[in-house]
């Protein structure tokens, strides 16, 4: 094990993984992660925004809201208060877990991301 | 039928006056004292004198501080107004000390920001739909 600190070098064999790749299965929970990768900080309402004009995607608030519990479970997404609004940051490091348990040959550039 | 007032909840009228006049730019059109201390204050937009008057009303009802809590938190906006060119407004609204919560985001054809109205509102600017 390496550099991990925290909450997570502390639940790396436990649970985490499994709320991580049950986070990763789901596309709309990936494209959250892609407009998080745009811009890290949003409202849930500039999430609701970007999914419905951007992408189509139908869902209702409460529906984005529980997708973003499940990304925040796997410690991907981290919410933050800022006075009285409450924003959702992106957060890559849980994505370690995968190249660590699995590493890959070092790559060029990362792939475009593919739904 | 036509649309004649809406209304967003502020938390000091005469904040919201300065706010709503000063800061956006729109224009008062009633001024009424309605007792205790409130006003029936409006402002339409200089660019359209005549069109619908928007309220500034007092915000003392129980109901209102929950309620617009819940939105706040979650950057949800009470009204939204129509401007020419969102990005220009964004940068002359932040260098009157405006805070967003949405910077200037595009979305097709719309390109929509959300502020803070420092009464207790979220209002969001969108470019008119064509």
């Amino acid at each position: 094990m390496t550099a991990w600190t925290g909450k997570w070098g502390v639940a790396y064999a436990g649970g985490v993984a499994d709320e991580l790749f049950k986070a990763l299965a789901d596309p709309t929970r990936r494209t959250i992660l892609d407009e998080l990768t745009e811009k890290s900080g949003q409202t849930l309402f500039e999430i609701c925004s970007r999914l419905s004009m951007r992408h189509r995607l139908g869902i209702s608030r409460q529906g984005v809201s529980q997708h973003l519990a499940v990304l925040e479970a796997a410690g991907l997404v981290e919410t933050r208060r800022e006075g009285r609004y409450k924003f959702h940051d992106l957060n890559t490091a849980p994505l370690r877990q995968i190249t660590e348990r699995w590493p890959v040959p070092d790559t060029p550039k990362p792939e475009k991301s593919t739904s | 039928m036509r649309i004649h007032l809406t209304s967003v909840f502020v938390d000091d009228q005469a904040k919201a006056e300065h706010f709503y006049t000063e800061v956006l730019g729109f224009v008062k059109k009633h001024d009424v004292p309605v007792g205790e201390g409130a006003r029936w204050l409006t402002v339409v937009s200089p660019e359209d004198p005549d069109g619908p008057e928007l309220l500034l009303e007092p915000a003392g009802h129980p109901a209102v501080k929950p309620y617009r809590d819940a939105l706040m938190e979650d950057g949800i906006p009470l009204a939204q107004f129509a401007v020419d060119d969102v990005r220009a407004e964004y940068e002359r609204l932040r260098g009157l000390g405006v805070h967003f919560t949405q910077d200037p985001l595009q979305m097709g054809p719309v390109t929509t920001a959300v502020f803070d109205d420092t009464c207790g509102n979220l209002i969001q600017i969108a470019t008119k739909p064509q």
